[in-house]
Protein backbone atom coordinates (compact mmCIF):
# COMPACT_ATOMS: atom_id res chain seq x y z
CA UNK A 1 0.00 0.00 0.00
CA UNK A 2 1.10 3.30 -0.78
CA UNK A 3 1.40 6.37 1.00
CA UNK A 4 2.74 9.75 1.44
CA UNK A 5 5.14 10.81 3.45
CA UNK A 6 5.91 14.64 4.10
CA UNK A 7 9.73 15.51 4.65
CA UNK A 8 10.16 19.13 5.55
CA UNK A 9 9.81 22.16 5.50
CA UNK A 10 10.33 21.56 9.31
CA UNK A 11 13.20 18.56 9.64
CA UNK A 12 15.80 18.77 12.09
CA UNK A 13 18.23 17.67 9.11
CA UNK A 14 17.04 20.61 7.39
CA UNK A 15 19.26 23.79 7.53
CA UNK A 16 16.34 25.57 5.63
CA UNK A 17 13.11 24.75 4.17
CA UNK A 18 11.98 22.26 1.32
CA UNK A 19 9.62 20.16 1.04
CA UNK A 20 9.72 16.65 -0.11
CA UNK A 21 6.69 14.35 -0.35
CA UNK A 22 7.85 11.07 -0.47
CA UNK A 23 5.59 8.18 -2.03
CA UNK A 24 6.07 4.99 0.14
CA UNK A 25 5.71 1.32 -0.22
CA UNK A 26 6.38 0.46 3.21
CA UNK A 27 9.93 1.71 3.71
CA UNK A 28 10.91 2.14 0.48
CA UNK A 29 10.91 5.42 -1.56
CA UNK A 30 8.86 5.61 -5.16
CA UNK A 31 8.53 8.57 -6.03
CA UNK A 32 9.42 12.19 -4.89
CA UNK A 33 7.79 15.95 -5.59
CA UNK A 34 9.56 18.29 -4.21
CA UNK A 35 7.73 21.66 -3.38
CA UNK A 36 9.70 24.88 -2.73
CA UNK A 37 8.21 28.39 -2.25
CA UNK A 38 9.16 28.78 1.89
CA UNK A 39 11.78 31.14 1.32
CA UNK A 40 11.33 32.78 -1.88
CA UNK A 41 12.29 37.03 -0.99
CA UNK A 42 12.01 37.87 -4.96
CA UNK A 43 15.35 39.52 -4.89
CA UNK A 44 15.28 40.13 -8.71
CA UNK A 45 12.73 41.79 -8.83
CA UNK A 46 14.55 44.88 -7.13
CA UNK A 47 16.76 45.29 -9.87
CA UNK A 48 14.23 48.01 -10.58
CA UNK A 49 14.17 49.74 -7.04
CA UNK A 50 17.93 49.55 -6.58
CA UNK A 51 20.51 50.86 -8.52
CA UNK A 52 23.41 48.54 -9.90
CA UNK A 53 25.82 49.77 -7.13
CA UNK A 54 23.12 48.81 -4.61
CA UNK A 55 22.25 45.68 -6.10
CA UNK A 56 26.10 44.10 -4.86
CA UNK A 57 24.41 44.57 -1.48
CA UNK A 58 21.19 42.72 -2.10
CA UNK A 59 22.62 39.32 -4.34
CA UNK A 60 25.42 39.11 -1.66
CA UNK A 61 22.59 38.17 0.42
CA UNK A 62 20.91 35.74 -1.90
CA UNK A 63 23.19 33.49 -0.08
CA UNK A 64 25.10 33.71 3.47
CA UNK A 65 27.06 30.73 3.03
CA UNK A 66 28.63 32.11 -0.28
CA UNK A 67 27.67 35.47 -0.55
CA UNK A 68 31.71 36.75 -1.54
CA UNK A 69 31.10 34.97 -4.74
CA UNK A 70 27.32 36.13 -5.56
CA UNK A 71 28.37 39.79 -5.49
CA UNK A 72 31.81 38.75 -7.28
CA UNK A 73 29.95 37.13 -10.03
CA UNK A 74 27.91 40.25 -10.31
CA UNK A 75 30.80 42.87 -10.33
CA UNK A 76 31.82 40.50 -13.04
CA UNK A 77 28.84 40.78 -15.40
CA UNK A 78 29.12 45.06 -14.72
CA UNK A 79 32.58 45.06 -15.16
CA UNK A 80 32.61 43.10 -18.64
CA UNK A 81 28.98 45.45 -19.68
CA UNK A 82 31.43 48.36 -18.90
CA UNK A 83 34.73 47.49 -20.04
CA UNK A 84 36.51 48.01 -16.54
CA UNK A 85 40.04 46.19 -16.29
CA UNK A 86 39.87 45.27 -12.48
CA UNK A 87 43.34 45.76 -10.89
CA UNK A 88 45.83 42.60 -10.56
CA UNK A 89 45.86 42.73 -6.58
CA UNK A 90 42.14 42.80 -6.75
CA UNK A 91 41.66 39.22 -8.91
CA UNK A 92 43.99 38.24 -6.22
CA UNK A 93 42.34 39.26 -3.39
CA UNK A 94 39.14 37.83 -4.77
CA UNK A 95 40.66 34.48 -5.50
CA UNK A 96 41.63 34.33 -1.92
CA UNK A 97 38.57 35.75 -0.16
CA UNK A 98 36.35 33.13 -2.63
CA UNK A 99 38.31 30.33 -1.72
CA UNK A 100 38.57 30.97 1.79
CA UNK A 101 34.45 30.58 1.62
CA UNK A 102 34.62 27.82 -0.59
CA UNK A 103 36.82 25.91 2.60
CA UNK A 104 34.10 27.20 4.79
CA UNK A 105 31.09 26.30 3.49
CA UNK A 106 32.27 22.62 2.65
CA UNK A 107 33.13 22.73 6.18
CA UNK A 108 29.69 23.95 7.06
CA UNK A 109 28.46 21.00 4.57
CA UNK A 110 30.63 18.43 6.03
CA UNK A 111 29.20 18.91 9.86
CA UNK A 112 25.83 19.07 8.23
CA UNK A 113 26.15 15.52 6.45
CA UNK A 114 27.77 14.35 10.14
CA UNK A 115 24.49 15.94 11.89
CA UNK A 116 22.70 13.99 9.47
CA UNK A 117 23.42 11.01 10.40
CA UNK A 118 23.57 11.59 13.60
CA UNK A 119 27.53 11.96 14.41
CA UNK A 120 27.32 15.16 15.89
CA UNK A 121 30.98 14.89 17.67
CA UNK A 122 32.17 15.06 14.16
CA UNK A 123 29.54 17.64 13.53
CA UNK A 124 31.57 19.73 16.13
CA UNK A 125 35.00 19.14 14.86
CA UNK A 126 34.08 20.48 11.53
CA UNK A 127 32.09 23.24 12.67
CA UNK A 128 35.05 23.85 15.57
CA UNK A 129 37.67 23.78 12.33
CA UNK A 130 35.70 26.12 10.34
CA UNK A 131 35.61 28.64 13.12
CA UNK A 132 39.35 29.42 12.06
CA UNK A 133 38.19 30.46 8.60
CA UNK A 134 35.61 33.06 10.29
CA UNK A 135 38.17 34.11 12.58
CA UNK A 136 40.10 34.98 9.25
CA UNK A 137 37.23 36.82 7.55
CA UNK A 138 36.39 39.16 10.78
CA UNK A 139 40.19 39.56 11.09
CA UNK A 140 40.66 40.71 6.95
CA UNK A 141 36.72 42.21 6.22
CA UNK A 142 35.17 42.79 9.27
CA UNK A 143 32.48 40.15 9.27
CA UNK A 144 32.63 36.32 9.93
CA UNK A 145 30.08 35.27 7.23
CA UNK A 146 28.97 38.28 4.93
CA UNK A 147 32.48 39.67 4.06
CA UNK A 148 31.46 42.38 1.87
CA UNK A 149 34.57 42.71 -0.09
CA UNK A 150 33.44 42.94 -3.33
CA UNK A 151 32.40 46.40 -5.61
CA UNK A 152 32.09 47.04 -8.99
CA UNK A 153 35.93 47.46 -10.59
CA UNK A 154 38.10 45.55 -7.46
CA UNK A 155 37.82 45.14 -3.90
CA UNK A 156 36.53 47.59 -0.92
CA UNK A 157 39.26 46.78 1.82
CA UNK A 158 43.14 45.24 1.25
CA UNK A 159 44.68 42.65 3.20
CA UNK A 160 48.48 43.63 4.45
CA UNK A 161 51.44 41.25 3.68
CA UNK A 162 51.49 40.79 7.35
CA UNK A 163 47.80 39.41 7.22
CA UNK A 164 48.35 37.29 4.03
CA UNK A 165 51.74 35.81 6.43
CA UNK A 166 49.24 35.24 9.22
CA UNK A 167 46.49 33.84 7.05
CA UNK A 168 49.16 30.97 5.59
CA UNK A 169 49.68 30.02 9.80
CA UNK A 170 46.20 29.46 10.06
CA UNK A 171 45.76 27.65 7.07
CA UNK A 172 48.57 25.48 8.08
CA UNK A 173 46.53 24.40 11.09
CA UNK A 174 43.24 24.42 9.13
CA UNK A 175 45.02 21.75 6.77
CA UNK A 176 46.19 19.58 9.66
CA UNK A 177 42.79 19.44 11.74
CA UNK A 178 40.92 18.59 8.66
CA UNK A 179 43.69 15.79 7.89
CA UNK A 180 42.71 14.15 11.49
CA UNK A 181 39.03 14.33 10.48
CA UNK A 182 39.80 12.77 7.34
CA UNK A 183 40.08 8.87 8.39
CA UNK A 184 36.47 9.03 10.41
CA UNK A 185 35.10 10.94 7.87
CA UNK A 186 36.26 8.64 4.42
CA UNK A 187 36.92 5.39 6.06
CA UNK A 188 34.70 4.90 8.86
CA UNK A 189 32.40 1.62 8.84
CA UNK A 190 29.37 3.15 9.79
CA UNK A 191 30.10 6.84 7.33
CA UNK A 192 30.32 4.33 4.59
CA UNK A 193 27.70 2.52 5.59
CA UNK A 194 25.25 5.09 5.84
CA UNK A 195 27.13 7.01 2.52
CA UNK A 196 28.50 4.38 -0.16
CA UNK A 197 25.88 3.32 -2.84
CA UNK A 198 23.75 5.99 -1.42
CA UNK A 199 21.75 8.27 -4.40
CA UNK A 200 23.88 7.31 -7.31
CA UNK A 201 24.10 8.97 -10.22
CA UNK A 202 25.56 7.70 -13.61
CA UNK A 203 28.18 9.89 -15.40
CA UNK A 204 25.96 10.24 -18.48
CA UNK A 205 22.98 10.96 -16.44
CA UNK A 206 24.57 14.13 -14.25
CA UNK A 207 25.53 15.87 -17.61
CA UNK A 208 21.71 15.10 -18.95
CA UNK A 209 20.23 16.19 -15.43
CA UNK A 210 22.93 19.59 -16.00
CA UNK A 211 24.05 18.67 -12.61
CA UNK A 212 26.72 21.04 -11.35
CA UNK A 213 29.80 21.27 -8.75
CA UNK A 214 30.90 18.73 -6.78
CA UNK A 215 27.67 16.81 -6.91
CA UNK A 216 28.36 16.25 -10.41
CA UNK A 217 32.35 15.96 -10.51
CA UNK A 218 31.55 12.74 -8.19
CA UNK A 219 29.68 11.51 -10.76
CA UNK A 220 33.64 11.44 -13.34
CA UNK A 221 32.46 14.64 -15.08
CA UNK A 222 35.39 16.94 -14.77
CA UNK A 223 33.92 20.60 -15.03
CA UNK A 224 35.07 23.61 -13.05
CA UNK A 225 33.96 26.80 -13.88
CA UNK A 226 37.35 28.11 -12.27
CA UNK A 227 38.83 26.48 -15.50
CA UNK A 228 37.22 29.23 -17.67
CA UNK A 229 40.26 31.23 -15.63
CA UNK A 230 38.66 33.85 -14.04
CA UNK A 231 40.16 36.21 -12.01
CA UNK A 232 43.56 35.21 -10.80
CA UNK A 233 42.50 31.77 -11.78
CA UNK A 234 44.53 32.24 -14.76
CA UNK A 235 48.00 32.49 -12.81
CA UNK A 236 46.96 29.77 -10.86
CA UNK A 237 47.22 25.62 -10.83
CA UNK A 238 44.38 23.50 -10.67
CA UNK A 239 42.95 20.39 -11.82
CA UNK A 240 39.11 19.52 -11.20
CA UNK A 241 38.83 17.14 -8.10
CA UNK A 242 36.55 14.34 -9.22
CA UNK A 243 35.56 10.87 -8.18
CA UNK A 244 33.87 8.14 -10.33
CA UNK A 245 31.06 6.76 -7.87
CA UNK A 246 28.77 8.74 -8.13
CA UNK A 247 27.32 7.84 -4.58
CA UNK A 248 27.06 10.38 -1.37
CA UNK A 249 30.31 8.93 -0.35
CA UNK A 250 32.03 10.03 -3.49
CA UNK A 251 30.71 13.50 -2.92
CA UNK A 252 31.71 13.47 0.26
CA UNK A 253 35.08 13.14 -0.69
CA UNK A 254 35.06 15.56 -4.03
CA UNK A 255 33.96 18.37 -0.83
CA UNK A 256 36.84 17.27 1.21
CA UNK A 257 39.62 17.25 -1.15
CA UNK A 258 38.48 20.59 -2.21
CA UNK A 259 39.36 21.83 0.69
CA UNK A 260 43.22 20.93 0.61
CA UNK A 261 42.82 22.48 -3.63
CA UNK A 262 41.44 25.67 -1.81
CA UNK A 263 44.22 26.36 0.76
CA UNK A 264 46.89 25.26 -2.33
CA UNK A 265 45.16 27.84 -3.71
CA UNK A 266 45.23 30.29 -1.76
CA UNK A 267 48.82 29.63 -0.77
CA UNK A 268 49.35 30.49 -4.20
CA UNK A 269 47.68 33.60 -4.31
CA UNK A 270 49.07 35.00 -1.55
CA UNK A 271 52.71 33.93 -3.16
CA UNK A 272 52.42 35.63 -6.40
CA UNK A 273 49.90 38.59 -5.30
CA UNK A 274 50.99 41.33 -6.88
CA UNK A 275 51.31 45.00 -5.50
CA UNK A 276 48.87 47.38 -6.83
CA UNK A 277 45.68 48.99 -6.53
CA UNK A 278 42.26 47.20 -5.48
CA UNK A 279 39.69 49.62 -7.26
CA UNK A 280 39.74 50.60 -10.74
CA UNK A 281 37.88 54.06 -11.55
CA UNK A 282 33.81 53.43 -12.26
CA UNK A 283 32.29 55.80 -14.84
CA UNK A 284 29.44 55.77 -16.74
CA UNK A 285 26.31 52.94 -16.66
CA UNK A 286 26.39 49.39 -18.07
CA UNK A 287 24.66 48.57 -21.11
CA UNK A 288 24.34 45.09 -23.13
CA UNK A 289 23.17 41.75 -22.04
CA UNK A 290 25.92 39.37 -20.73
CA UNK A 291 26.18 35.40 -19.08
CA UNK A 292 28.42 35.14 -16.70
CA UNK A 293 29.72 32.36 -14.44
CA UNK A 294 31.90 31.23 -11.87
CA UNK A 295 32.17 28.02 -9.61
CA UNK A 296 30.53 28.04 -6.17
CA UNK A 297 31.30 26.13 -3.59
CA UNK A 298 27.83 23.92 -4.56
CA UNK A 299 28.94 24.29 -8.10
CA UNK A 300 27.69 26.57 -12.05
CA UNK A 301 26.04 29.84 -10.28
CA UNK A 302 25.15 31.96 -13.59
CA UNK A 303 24.13 35.60 -13.66
CA UNK A 304 22.41 36.94 -16.56
CA UNK A 305 22.58 40.67 -16.70
CA UNK A 306 20.62 42.81 -19.37
CA UNK A 307 21.43 46.69 -19.23
CA UNK A 308 19.97 49.80 -21.02
CA UNK A 309 22.50 52.38 -19.56
CA UNK A 310 19.91 53.02 -16.52
CA UNK A 311 21.28 53.12 -12.99
CA UNK A 312 19.07 50.41 -12.74
CA UNK A 313 19.60 47.25 -14.69
CA UNK A 314 16.65 46.02 -17.05
CA UNK A 315 17.17 42.08 -15.57
CA UNK A 316 18.42 40.10 -13.33
CA UNK A 317 18.57 36.38 -13.84
CA UNK A 318 20.59 34.37 -10.88
CA UNK A 319 20.47 30.28 -11.27
CA UNK A 320 22.14 29.03 -8.41
CA UNK A 321 24.00 25.25 -8.58
CA UNK A 322 21.31 23.85 -5.84
CA UNK A 323 18.74 24.57 -8.57
CA UNK A 324 20.42 23.04 -11.09
CA UNK A 325 20.98 19.61 -8.57
CA UNK A 326 17.65 19.88 -7.00
CA UNK A 327 15.67 17.37 -9.77
CA UNK A 328 18.33 14.34 -9.33
CA UNK A 329 16.33 13.77 -6.13
CA UNK A 330 13.63 12.58 -7.86
CA UNK A 331 16.30 9.96 -9.52
CA UNK A 332 18.54 9.69 -6.68
CA UNK A 333 16.18 9.00 -3.87
CA UNK A 334 13.37 6.43 -5.69
CA UNK A 335 14.32 3.09 -4.10
CA UNK A 336 16.44 3.89 -1.05
CA UNK A 337 14.74 3.81 2.56
CA UNK A 338 13.10 6.32 3.91
CA UNK A 339 16.04 7.03 6.67
CA UNK A 340 18.40 7.66 3.85
CA UNK A 341 16.64 10.42 2.44
CA UNK A 342 18.56 13.01 4.95
CA UNK A 343 21.98 11.93 3.97
CA UNK A 344 21.10 11.57 0.29
CA UNK A 345 19.42 15.54 0.50
CA UNK A 346 22.20 16.67 2.30
CA UNK A 347 25.02 15.07 -0.58
CA UNK A 348 23.88 17.42 -2.94
CA UNK A 349 24.57 20.16 -0.39
CA UNK A 350 21.36 22.20 -1.01
CA UNK A 351 21.46 25.85 -0.23
CA UNK A 352 17.85 26.28 -0.43
CA UNK A 353 18.38 30.34 0.36
CA UNK A 354 20.00 30.03 -3.49
CA UNK A 355 17.26 28.54 -5.39
CA UNK A 356 14.21 30.31 -4.25
CA UNK A 357 16.09 33.80 -3.79
CA UNK B 1 28.50 40.54 -24.10
CA UNK B 2 26.38 37.10 -25.42
CA UNK B 3 27.68 35.34 -28.04
CA UNK B 4 26.48 32.51 -30.35
CA UNK B 5 23.14 33.58 -29.88
CA UNK B 6 20.53 31.88 -32.41
CA UNK B 7 17.15 33.07 -32.91
CA UNK B 8 14.34 30.56 -33.37
CA UNK B 9 10.82 30.40 -33.90
CA UNK B 10 8.32 29.01 -31.33
CA UNK B 11 7.83 26.29 -33.93
CA UNK B 12 11.19 25.15 -33.71
CA UNK B 13 12.18 25.09 -29.74
CA UNK B 14 12.04 21.70 -29.25
CA UNK B 15 13.81 20.43 -32.63
CA UNK B 16 16.60 22.82 -31.85
CA UNK B 17 16.48 21.96 -28.05
CA UNK B 18 16.63 18.35 -29.06
CA UNK B 19 19.45 18.56 -31.82
CA UNK B 20 22.20 20.58 -29.23
CA UNK B 21 20.84 17.38 -26.71
CA UNK B 22 21.99 15.03 -29.15
CA UNK B 23 25.00 17.30 -29.97
CA UNK B 24 26.31 16.83 -26.02
CA UNK B 25 25.43 19.76 -24.57
CA UNK B 26 24.30 20.16 -21.41
CA UNK B 27 20.79 22.77 -20.17
CA UNK B 28 22.34 25.56 -17.65
CA UNK B 29 19.34 27.69 -17.22
CA UNK B 30 16.80 29.87 -19.43
CA UNK B 31 16.53 33.82 -19.01
CA UNK B 32 13.01 35.32 -19.83
CA UNK B 33 13.08 38.94 -19.66
CA UNK B 34 10.32 41.23 -20.47
CA UNK B 35 10.33 43.51 -23.58
CA UNK B 36 9.72 46.74 -23.62
CA UNK B 37 7.44 46.85 -26.85
CA UNK B 38 3.95 46.29 -26.84
CA UNK B 39 1.95 44.33 -28.69
CA UNK B 40 -1.56 46.38 -28.09
CA UNK B 41 -1.60 46.83 -24.20
CA UNK B 42 0.25 43.43 -23.19
CA UNK B 43 4.60 42.96 -23.03
CA UNK B 44 6.05 40.34 -25.05
CA UNK B 45 8.87 38.06 -23.73
CA UNK B 46 12.24 37.56 -24.88
CA UNK B 47 13.30 33.85 -23.70
CA UNK B 48 16.79 33.13 -23.60
CA UNK B 49 17.73 29.44 -23.38
CA UNK B 50 21.49 28.56 -22.52
CA UNK B 51 23.39 25.51 -23.32
CA UNK B 52 27.43 24.37 -22.41
CA UNK B 53 29.61 22.16 -23.69
CA UNK B 54 32.97 21.60 -22.66
CA UNK B 55 32.65 24.86 -21.07
CA UNK B 56 31.31 27.16 -24.12
CA UNK B 57 27.94 28.46 -24.24
CA UNK B 58 25.39 28.62 -26.75
CA UNK B 59 21.96 30.22 -26.70
CA UNK B 60 18.51 30.10 -28.04
CA UNK B 61 16.63 33.23 -28.45
CA UNK B 62 12.65 32.90 -28.99
CA UNK B 63 10.27 35.76 -28.57
CA UNK B 64 7.21 35.09 -26.88
CA UNK B 65 4.10 36.82 -28.33
CA UNK B 66 1.99 37.93 -24.68
CA UNK B 67 -0.73 35.22 -24.17
CA UNK B 68 1.04 32.59 -25.95
CA UNK B 69 1.47 29.13 -24.37
CA UNK B 70 5.24 27.65 -24.51
CA UNK B 71 6.17 23.97 -25.73
CA UNK B 72 8.21 22.59 -22.32
CA UNK B 73 11.77 21.33 -22.67
CA UNK B 74 10.84 19.48 -20.30
CA UNK B 75 10.21 16.22 -23.02
CA UNK B 76 13.76 16.99 -23.66
CA UNK B 77 15.85 18.07 -20.46
CA UNK B 78 14.01 16.95 -17.55
CA UNK B 79 15.51 19.56 -15.21
CA UNK B 80 14.18 22.53 -17.28
CA UNK B 81 10.67 21.82 -15.35
CA UNK B 82 12.11 23.35 -12.36
CA UNK B 83 13.10 26.70 -14.12
CA UNK B 84 9.75 26.62 -16.37
CA UNK B 85 7.63 26.06 -13.27
CA UNK B 86 9.23 29.28 -12.07
CA UNK B 87 8.76 31.65 -14.91
CA UNK B 88 5.20 30.53 -15.10
CA UNK B 89 5.04 31.95 -11.56
CA UNK B 90 7.27 35.72 -12.09
CA UNK B 91 5.73 36.09 -15.63
CA UNK B 92 2.36 33.98 -16.02
CA UNK B 93 3.73 32.77 -19.06
CA UNK B 94 2.05 29.34 -19.45
CA UNK B 95 3.74 26.39 -20.72
CA UNK B 96 2.46 23.20 -22.39
CA UNK B 97 3.60 19.51 -21.89
CA UNK B 98 5.45 20.07 -18.52
CA UNK B 99 7.22 17.45 -17.18
CA UNK B 100 5.76 18.47 -13.07
CA UNK B 101 3.38 21.08 -13.56
CA UNK B 102 3.11 22.94 -10.16
CA UNK B 103 0.32 25.33 -11.70
CA UNK B 104 2.17 29.07 -10.48
CA UNK B 105 2.45 27.51 -7.22
CA UNK B 106 6.32 26.89 -7.14
CA UNK B 107 6.95 29.86 -5.68
CA UNK B 108 4.34 31.68 -4.59
CA UNK B 109 0.47 32.18 -3.53
CA UNK B 110 -2.21 32.25 -6.44
CA UNK B 111 -2.15 35.31 -7.95
CA UNK B 112 -1.16 38.35 -10.11
CA UNK B 113 2.74 37.35 -11.42
CA UNK B 114 5.09 40.01 -10.32
CA UNK B 115 6.54 40.25 -13.60
CA UNK B 116 4.18 40.79 -15.70
CA UNK B 117 0.89 43.17 -15.67
CA UNK B 118 -0.75 40.59 -17.03
CA UNK B 119 -2.89 38.16 -14.98
CA UNK B 120 -2.33 33.88 -15.45
CA UNK B 121 -4.72 32.86 -17.98
CA UNK B 122 -8.02 31.33 -17.10
CA UNK B 123 -7.72 27.20 -17.13
CA UNK B 124 -3.72 27.71 -16.45
CA UNK B 125 -4.71 26.23 -12.36
CA UNK B 126 -6.90 29.04 -11.15
CA UNK B 127 -8.91 26.56 -9.74
CA UNK B 128 -6.63 25.31 -8.24
CA UNK B 129 -5.39 27.25 -4.86
CA UNK B 130 -2.45 26.50 -3.79
CA UNK B 131 -0.40 27.38 -0.78
CA UNK B 132 3.78 27.86 -1.26
CA UNK B 133 5.06 24.74 -1.69
CA UNK B 134 1.96 22.92 -2.62
CA UNK B 135 2.76 19.75 -5.04
CA UNK B 136 0.48 18.75 -7.52
CA UNK B 137 -0.91 15.58 -8.49
CA UNK B 138 0.07 13.86 -5.83
CA UNK B 139 -2.05 10.42 -4.22
CA UNK B 140 -3.43 11.82 -1.19
CA UNK B 141 -1.61 11.69 2.02
CA UNK B 142 -2.12 8.61 3.82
Amino acid sequence: MRTIIPFGPQHPVLAEPIHLKLVMEDEKIQEVVPALGFVHRGLEALVSQRDFHQMIQVVERVCGICSMIHAMCFCQGIERLMGIEVPPRARYLRVIWSELERIHSHLLWLGLLADSMGFESLFMQTWQVREKILDIHEATAGNRIIVSVNTVGGIRRDISRSSLDWILSQLAEVKARVKEIGPTLLEDYTVKKRTTGKGVVPRDQAWELGLAGPTLRASGVAQDLRMLRYEAFSDLDFEPVTETDGDAHARCRVRYREIFQSIDLICQAIVKIPDSEIRAKVKGRPEGEILVRVEQPRGELVYYIKADGGKHLERLRIRTPTFANLPALLFMLPGHWLSDVPVILMSIDPCISCTER
Amino acid sequence: MLDRVTSIPMEGLIREVAGLKANGYRFVTLSCIALDENNGDKKNFDFIYHFDKDLGLSHLRLTVPAGAIVPSISRVYFSAFLVENEIQDLFGIPFEGLAIDYRGTLFLDKGPAPFSQDPVPSGQGQDKPGAPGTAPDSPKEG
